[in-house]
């Protein structure tokens, strides 16, 4: 027995090494999965705090390109005020229409800490629960969709973008319905990849890809990106299809975080459908 | 000494977080700036104080980036192997009493294999756990090289910019 002390105690060196290591990759095996993230908890107020300040700061330096996207959006919604069209047709019927019973409540947040570079991208946002913002809620910008919520704290929340690893949205093609699933295979933040679309469809580069609304996250429509190109690989049934991003993730300044008042409705339902 | 060392722990932790996790280089390079911490401690360092340094700074850069242990990993593993290096460069210098790892003290051409060495190991691992898969291993392999590269050019501009290049 003390023979084996002695021999750990010369060793100490090597022994300690292996220890440290091993917490650290236990750590890194946590986060596969994108849950996971919350184990170290880095939208405590603390972090949070210090992200927020600095990003005050640098704000600053972003504001003419943040105006200007805030501009081009203010300048949609304006084109769809109804006082923007012409009456042409003078007959006119009541229609009791469910369809715009709000099912959606956008929440705006600023972005205070974003990567592009690596292969897990994350943005930290400086809206949390106290503002209303829960875990799994969609993260979409004035001009395309950026992501998921993935963990909240009081004041902060976590959200994967789409160009992750982990991600996977439910989306279609604009012109076809076609429903397909769009991932990010690492290599382009410009670019993402769809796929489960049957060859049997007609393909058409330029052809818009939004959201299909089937996940219950993102509501139907958000445009995601457009057709660059699509192929068939060896000994497969579908196609796959590059999507070039509408969003320049790396100019991402402010977002609507996007609850779905329906989730807890049809989350039951699909509960149910799990059972049997 | 010590408070030199805690006032470079920190620094050198802002820098990368607040600083250069922002800049994008590329899209592909990843500098990890802030192993310059490990890369400076004193040759006298003993060896429990070197792992749990790094360990600890691995650790700071994670809490900042949703990233968990992997900076903490291969800053461990950087800080074992940093004793082996220094041995194998040893033959080539006499690590004088009061010398410290640096430009000043051991001339440019040893701080570079020294760094570049260690550099090396510590973004290899680094970027190989984000992957953890063997698939893409060129663009792997090509964002080390690069971020490497970034890192190297960075430490050498520190020691020139913080301590004055005159040769023992």
């Amino acid at each position: 027995m003390r023979n084996v002390i002695t021999f750990l105690w010369k060793n100490y060196f090597f022994f300690l090494f292996v220890f440290l290591e091993i917490i650290s990759l236990v750590l890194v095996v946590e986060n596969n999965y994108y849950q996971g993230a919350a184990v170290v908890n880095s939208t405590s107020d603390f972090t949070g705090g210090i992200l927020q300040s600095f990003s005050d700061f640098g704000g600053f330096f972003k504001l003419k390109e943040a105006n200007e996207i805030l501009a081009e959006e203010n300048a949609r919604f304006h084109n769809r005020n109804p006082k923007a069209y012409i009456r042409t047709d003078t007959a006119t019927f009541f229609v009791r229409d469910t369809l715009y019973e709000q099912t959606f409540v956008y929440i705006a947040a600023k972005v205070i800490s974003s990567s592009v570079n690596r292969r897990n991208n994350y943005l930290k946002l400086n809206k949390g629960r106290l503002q209303g913002i829960g875990k799994d809620m969609a993260v979409v910008a004035p001009n395309g969709v950026v992501g998921q919520v993935i963990e909240v704290s009081d004041h902060f929340c976590s959200v994967m973008m789409i160009i992750n690893k982990h991600s996977r949205v439910s989306a279609k093609l604009k012109s076809s319905n076609q429903v397909g699933t769009l991932i990010w295979k690492g290599d382009n933040y410009r670019r993402g990849t769809l796929v489960d679309i049957p060859t049997h469809v007609q393909m058409h580069l330029g052809d818009s890809v939004i959201t299909s609304g089937y996940s219950h996250i993102f509501p139907e429509g958000q445009l995601i990106g457009v057709v660059e190109d699509y192929k068939i690989e060896k000994g497969s049934n579908f196609y796959t299809v590059d999507v070039a991003f509408t969003i320049d993730y790396n100019k991402v300044y402010n977002v609507f975080v996007i609850k779905n008042l329906m989730r807890k409705e049809l989350k039951f339902l699909e509960r149910v459908e799990d059972q049997n | 000494m010590l408070i030199k060392n805690i006032i470079r722990f920190v620094v050198v932790v802002l820098f990368q977080v607040l600083m250069l996790n922002n800049l994008n280089f590329g899209g592909y390079a990843y500098p990890a700036f802030y192993i310059y911490f490990i890369l400076l401690l004193p040759f006298e360092t003993a060896g429990w104080v070197l792992l749990l340094s790094s360990f600890f700074l691995g650790l700071s850069v994670d809490f900042f980036t949703n990233s968990l242990g992997m900076n903490a990993a291969a800053s461990v593993f950087m800080a074992f192997c940093r004793p082996g290096i220094l041995s194998l460069l040893r033959s080539k210098r006499e690590y004088e009493l009061g010398f410290a790892p640096g430009i000043k003290d051991l001339g440019f051409g040893w701080f570079v294999s020294y760094a570049l060495i260690l550099i090396l190991i510590h973004h290899t691992i680094l970027f190989s756990l984000e992957v953890f898969s063997f698939s893409g291993i060129l663009q792997t392999i090509l964002r080390i090289v690069l971020s490497s590269v970034i890192t190297l050019i960075l430490a050498i501009l520190a020691q020139v910019l913080f301590y004055r290049t005159t040769k023992g």
